[in-house]
């Protein structure tokens, strides 16, 4: 019989779950959240939705090309969840030319100058994202009302309810009307804001299944969402007049789409889940403190990327103790 | 009282064999004795060639103390002492026997004790002239494991019955089919090293195992455990660390924690030996996985070419892509079928072109899948990235020397990354770099 055996290494049998399960699945569960933002902000936003992953998948092959690398890491679904989370950062009226911009900057600086998936430090989206808002603040900021299934391209712009309060605070000296919002539009996302972070409880879906189907662990959102809750909660407690509910810190801007889906990004957080906690209430807390006290009225997607540059530190310092080796507490005896 | 060992997967067991009773074989026309079929030295050939020799005559004797004594399975000549095929894939010196279909035993009374009357040092002499070694599928000499210090005392022997590879099911039925003969074993090795205790140990998959050894007559001190299902499990410092919350100390053997654990085979193996005076020469083994058309569990004489096993039981179904000499977690490819089953040979799987997943290794992307699972709570993708990037001072700092390269991590990962290549790799750089 004529035999042509393969002499591979041990083990000969894998498990099914490929980089592919792992990327298409956090997009099906960012549909939910996709799927409120094209609600509320019409065609408006599945154009940015539809040009940033086209960008993001051209600006790929164009860098794989030019890197000399064949085009297959086109289909790992890296490129797509990119481009779909940029899209979901960014305002549904923006112009169609940042959005390349946009593009050039995830795949290109924040992705592929460090050698491509799984070398970035940074999670390549929220550098776009960051790069948009600095470069372009005012595009940035102008938020869409939302208006549901509305299929005009005009828009009327306002705050969101973040920025709002930021206002208030500044003008007023109290954080105003928009704090003390009824909670129902923020969960379904009746509210201004980038495209795909509006539908609090639409994210939290997809943020569950992601957990259900062993995608991700809770560690990082949780004690994301923990942390920001219990220190709003704290400040609000102090004094309600100028720190909003913890409640509506919760619901409101970039903290489910960061929390479920840009903290957990596996490149750029820490790898064991004592780690990841650190990680998350790291987020929490630069989250909040801009929040509460920065600049910017939301601070989401600074807080993760500042983690992101501390995960090989908290990797380091968070590693699991050998099998074999004595414990903490029986080194100390 | 039964913990977890931290990590494991969840392969598919595909145990399908289990419910084959294990069948005999017709003999091959020549066998091949490999010298060295076991770890450490290799056996002293101590016949010549053309030299006629009887069933269960010794054949060669131990190169030193870890190493092991050989047998001829058959009467019939020595043909020649040569490199002949050998399941690493190297040419390595075997006694080749050709059978004379005469099956003439040595007379082996004045070698058995049916009535265990020698006592511990004789028995233990006995499992050294035997040649048994651990059939798990390391192949490491018995009676050294059966040899511990004075300062290290044991108070329990494990039968490891887990049996946590996938597709293998030859240690399933030996205790189905041979009960008698494991606990026998079982109880020489707690005499042997003194050891009040002893559990056998089976994985949850297995119950009608556990239920016939139940019903067996257990030596006083003995349990029966039931572990739950989950890879690797069998692994020694594993199935310690389940059985008694136990965990061998790092470079550590499971002597150090007081526990001696054999494979119910060698229990088997060392009850014959014993009792009958029977050398180990020959072993069931199972024959599975998609491609052959006779799978099952076999006795097979040791040294018997595997493509005699698989002619013998009807052949394959068709080209073999994928041959395993052992289980499909930690055995080794084999490139033919021209080297022999040897003591270690737990199983031989065979399969055809795309029954096994395409791999195509990638970037690791730090998902943390084999952190979860490591049974030795190490960071597998930092070895793997270490060797990758020929960062080879680092691996030490590691720990790559822990790793047990169970392949539960290259099993999980989803960038079809060869975790166990990569490690095997790191090892042997650090040793070529500080001859440690």
């Amino acid at each position: 019989m004529i035999m042509s055996t393969v002499l591979a290494p041990s083990p000969h049998i894998r498990s099914s779950v490929t980089i592919e399960t792992a990327m298409y699945g956090v997009i099906i569960a960012l549909l939910p959240g996709a799927f409120v933002g094209a609600y509320y902000f019409g065609l408006n936003a599945l154009k940015v939705i539809a040009l940033s992953i086209i960008a993001c998948l051209a600006f790929e092959a164009m860098v794989l090309k030019i890197r000399g690398k064949d085009m297959s890491p086109l289909k790992d679904g890296s490129a797509i969840l990119t481009g779909l989370l940029l899209a979901m950062n960014l305002p549904s009226n923006i112009p169609w030319w940042m959005i390349v911009v946009g593009a050039v900057v995830a795949i290109g600086i924040g992705k592929h100058v460090y050698g491509g998936l799984g070398y970035n430090p940074f999670n390549p989206a929220l550098v776009a994202r960051v790069f948009l808002l600095i470069s372009f603040p005012v595009a940035m900021t102008s938020w869409p009302v939302p208006k549901p299934l509305s299929f005009s391209l005009d828009t009327v712009t306002g705050a969101t309810p973040l920025g709002d309060m930021k206002t208030s605070l500044l003008l007023e000296g109290n954080i105003g009307a928009a704090a003390n919002m009824n909670l129902v539009d923020p969960l379904i996302g009746n509210l201004g804001g980038s495209l795909g972070e509006i539908g609090a409880l639409a994210l939290a879906i997809g943020g569950v299944y992601l957990i259900v189907k062993k995608i991700i662990t809770w560690h990082i959102p949780i004690s994301f969402l923990i942390t920001v809750f219990g220190m709003t909660g704290i400040y609000w407690l102090i004094d309600p007049q100028k720190y909003a509910p913890p409640t509506f810190h919760l619901v409101t801007g970039g903290l489910m789409l960061g929390a479920f889906f840009m903290a957990t990004d596996y490149v750029t957080s820490p790898i064991t889940g004592k780690g990841m906690i650190i990680f998350g209430v790291g987020c929490g807390v630069i989250t909040v403190f801009i929040r509460l006290f920065g600049g910017y009225p939301e601070g989401v997607s600074f807080a993760i990327l500042l983690m992101n540059a501390v995960t090989p530190i908290i990797d380091r310092y968070t590693r699991p103790r050998v099998f074999g080796y004595p414990t903490r507490k029986e080194a100390r005896a | 009282m039964t913990n977890r060992f931290k990590g494991g997967v969840h392969p598919d067991y595909s145990k399908d064999t289990s419910t084959q009773a294990i069948r005999g074989l017709q003999p091959a026309e020549s066998l091949i004795l490999s010298l060295s079929q076991h770890i450490g030295a290799p056996s002293r050939p101590e016949v010549s060639v053309g030299e006629r020799v009887l069933k269960y005559q010794p054949i060669a004797s131990p190169g030193g103390f870890v190493s092991m004594a050989l047998h001829s399975p058959i009467s019939g000549t020595v043909k020649a002492i040569e490199p002949a095929p050998h399941p690493s894939g190297r040419f390595v010196t075997a006694i080749i026997i050709e059978p004379d279909g005469l099956d003439e035993t040595l007379d082996l009374t004045d070698k058995a004790d049916p009535g265990l009357a020698r006592g511990p040092q004789a028995w233990r002499e006995t499992i050294r002239d035997s040649g048994i070694v651990g059939m798990g599928g390391a192949a490491f000499p018995t009676h050294v494991k059966m040899s511990p210090p004075e300062d290290k005392p044991i108070d329990m022997i494990v039968a490891n019955g887990a049996e946590c590879e996938p597709y293998l099911t030859a240690d399933h039925r030996l205790m189905l089919e041979s009960p008698d003969e494991i606990l026998g074993g079982l109880f020489l090795a707690m005499e042997i090293v003194g050891a009040k205790k002893a559990v056998v140990a089976i994985e949850a998959n297995k119950l009608d195992a556990a239920e016939v050894m139940r019903k067996a007559d257990l030596p006083e001190g003995v349990s029966v455990e039931i572990l739950p299902v989950v890879y690797p499990q069998g692994a020694e410092k594993q199935l310690i660390q389940a059985l008694t919350g136990r965990e061998v100390p790092t470079g550590g053997l499971p002597m150090d924690v007081g526990i001696v654990v054999q494979n119910v085979g060698t229990l088997a193996a060392m009850d014959q030996a014993v009792r009958e005076g029977r050398p180990m020469v020959e072993r069931v083994m199972t024959l599975g996985g998609p491609l052959p058309n006779g799978p099952g569990n076999y006795l097979v004489p040791i040294g018997t070419p595997l493509s005699h096993v698989v002619e013998q039981t009807g052949g394959l179904k068709g080209p073999a892509a994928r041959l395993i000499n052992g289980g499909p977690m930690m055995g080794q490819a084999l490139a033919g079928l021209d080297s022999p089953v040897t003591k270690g040979t737990s199983g031989l799987l065979a399969f055809g072109p795309g029954e096994l997943r395409q791999l195509r290794q990638r970037a690791c992307f730090r998902c943390g899948s084999c952190v979860k699972v490591c049974p030795a709570s190490l960071l597998p993708h930092t070895l793997g990235n270490l060797v990758e990037f020929q960062v080879f001072d680092q691996l030490r700092e590691f720990n790559i020397s822990d790793c047990i390269e169970c392949g539960s991590c290259a099993y999980v990962c989803p960038a079809d990354r060869n975790m166990v290549q990569f490690i095997r790799q790191g090892k042997a750089e650090l040793l070529a770099m500080t001859g440690k």
